[in-house]
């Protein structure tokens, strides 16, 4: 069972549009939706829930108020500045100390020198996580609460579930759509998946992310192929980033063209393939099996 | 005055209206002030929040004056010290130090130096150590003031250096018509979690970028729940209007949320973004859009 991660660096150049269409072209697969913070993929897919788990992810202070005696010790400790004494500095005494939940890291610092006992740490629920049949295939996805954290600890959980399934169910792939950018999430995704595809489009923010994106897999030495979106945008900076590619020894699986499609297929409700048989579509086939065979060779 | 530009979905085009509106913001405040401000004070500052993928910095190809790193406090166990107590490793919520043995051991990269471990330490064996997180560049583009953070690639935490990155802003001496602080322009990263919610937390107000497609509603409404959970004001503007369809107005007119632009689907603002043009400078046909949103919105925060 092997397990294909595909990320971008920057936001909006197609991944999720792209993960559907690899979905519907896989045969035996099973789709992980990592990006949790703005998860768009079901959108695409109308998952039929079968499981739905609630997501604890990491802790929070909380203060008793009727046992805070107001000394605003845990503020002065508080290196996140998430602690508010209350009311005015000269009258503490009087005043009960507040936990911003924005701000807390949920580190206990102020729980374990609170001298009155007043704070202990929770653990709130910060997100659901599901399971799912989809038309094409078992889908594991979640909804991260509003302005949570941890959102590396959910999308661990989210690829652990769906290598049970590929397991139970002797499914060949996992197919894992990320989150845009290069922190938490993202390396949550990456780390110890067979290969990552980065999704890319011809423009010089596309590249400059692009070469970020590279530097992280080549950290983390995890292989990687590009697929160039867009392609007919801007065919000079497509160039350039083919040039950069060959530079630095990695493959280009595909380009795509711009296409209305992505869009048209959305509102469809279906994935690029599915939807059209057309340039942009016959495109997204040809990656696909570019892809499928660097997951053969295990491409390094 | 702190306007902040998200969005939810990635790739709607926060960058290129943020980027447009601090530069209309910025011609204007100059004009205002052509006698009094020296070219060196800069009434609006643009700042990237978007520490994993920084991307202003193409377009306003600025002259970079300062640049710091910045680094998180981590432990570094001096073992000859250490008793292997254990009340270390009892305190982090983190696993970054854990006690076996003879001594503790440390997980630098997954400390978010919050200290306890150095209060708790009755050896002694303790002693601060830093992990950068990232770099953060200061300086100028034509009228306009320029901040950025670049995450070092592999650290995790952005959130840490967006904070450094705001507590960063230059303060300018108070006039009439410029707010107390200046205004400053944050370019949040995308998405909804921890990292957004430290940049527009502290905002005086919200635009949030999206797009006429399923996609860009799903991803605007956990925007717009995130920024009623902030209690931060935000209107919403739409980019590549007439490439969907209306189903992002629909939700606006039944949830009363302003939608203050419509950007057009036009290629040829792809094209210039795509070469790291300002759309300003590229098609300045557009530069009533942003002096109408610049306004719009000064008049809803004031």
């Amino acid at each position: 069972m092997k397990e294909l991660t595909v990320i971008s660096g920057k936001g909006g150049t197609g991944k999720t549009s792209l993960v559907a269409s690899f979905a519907a072209l896989g045969r035996s697969t099973v789709i992980a939706d990592c990006d949790v913070d703005a998860a768009d993929l079901h959108l695409v897919t109308d998952p039929r829930t079968v499981e739905c788990h609630s997501f604890t992810g990491g802790k929070e202070g909380r203060i008793d108020p009727a046992l805070c005696n107001g000394c605003g010790t845990c503020a002065d400790l508080c290196r996140f500045g998430a602690i508010s004494p209350g009311g005015a500095p000269k009258a503490l005494t009087a005043e009960r100390c507040t936990i911003d939940p924005f701000a807390c890291e949920g580190c206990g610092v102020c729980a374990h020198f609170c001298e009155s006992g007043a704070i202990e740490l929770v653990e709130p629920v910060q997100g659901e996580w599901f399971f799912s049949e989809t038309r094409l295939g078992p889908m594991v996805h979640a909804r991260l609460g509003i302005a949570a954290e941890n959102s590396g600890k959910l999308v661990s959980l989210i690829r652990n579930r769906a290598r049970q399934i590929a397991e139970e169910r002797r499914l060949d792939l996992i197919i894992v759509d990320g989150s845009p950018g290069i922190g938490c999430p993202v390396i949550a995704s990456i780390t110890a998946c067979d290969l990552v595809v980065a999704v890319t489009e011809p423009t010089l923010s596309g590249l400059h992310d692009l070469e970020r994106v590279a530097e992280l897999t080549a950290h983390f030495g995890i292989p990687l192929i590009v697929a160039i979106n867009k392609f007919d945008l801007n065919e000079t900076i497509a160039g350039e980033l083919e040039e950069w590619c060959a530079e630095k020894e990695i493959t280009v699986a595909g380009r795509v063209p711009y296409s209305s499609d992505f869009t048209a297929a959305m509102i469809a409700s279906e994935s690029v393939v599915e939807f059209t048989e057309s340039p942009a579509s016959t495109a997204i086939k040809k990656l696909w099996n570019a892809i499928e065979e660097a997951l053969r060779n295990g491409e390094r | 005055m702190k306007i902040a530009v998200a969005s939810g979905k990635g790739g709607t085009g926060k960058t290129t209206i943020a980027l447009n509106l601090a530069l209309c913001l910025a011609d204007k405040a100059r004009l205002a002030h052509k006698a009094r401000l020296a070219d060196t004070l800069h009434p609006v500052t643009y700042v990237d929040c978007d520490v994993e993928e920084p991307n202003g910095h193409i377009f306003l190809k600025p002259k970079i004056e300062i640049t710091e790193t910045d680094s998180v406090p981590v432990p570094k166990v001096d073992e000859a010290a250490c008793t292997a107590c254990g009340e270390c490793s009892r305190i982090c919520q983190f696993s970054a130090i854990v006690c076996l043995g003879s001594a503790a051991m440390t997980f630098p990269e997954l400390c978010k130096g919050c200290g306890g471990c150095f209060m708790v330490c009755h050896d002694g064996a303790l002693t601060e150590a830093k992990r950068a997180v990232g770099k953060i560049e200061k300086g100028s583009s034509g009228p306009l003031g320029f901040l950025h953070g670049k995450l070092r690639v592999g650290e995790a935490m952005s959130p840490p250096l967006i904070r450094r990155l705001k507590a960063e802003i230059p303060t300018i001496p108070a006039s009439t018509t410029i707010p107390k602080e200046g205004i400053v322009i944050l370019d949040a990263p995308p998405g909804t979690s921890c990292p957004v919610v430290e940049t527009v937390r502290d905002a005086d107000f919200v635009l949030l970028v999206t797009e006429p497609t399923p996609f860009g509603l799903n991803d605007l409404e956990l925007a717009v729940a995130m920024v009623r959970l902030l209690r931060v004001p935000f209107a919403v503007g739409v980019n590549r209007a007439g490439s969907g369809d209306d189903r992002v107005e629909r939700y606006c007119r039944k949830e009363d949320i302003p939608i203050l632009f419509e950007l057009d689907d036009d290629r040829r603002i792809s094209t210039a973004y795509s070469r790291g043009e300002l759309l300003i400078s590229a098609l300045p046909e557009y530069r009533g859009l942003f002096d109408r949103l610049g306004s719009r919105i000064l008049e809803m925060v004031s």
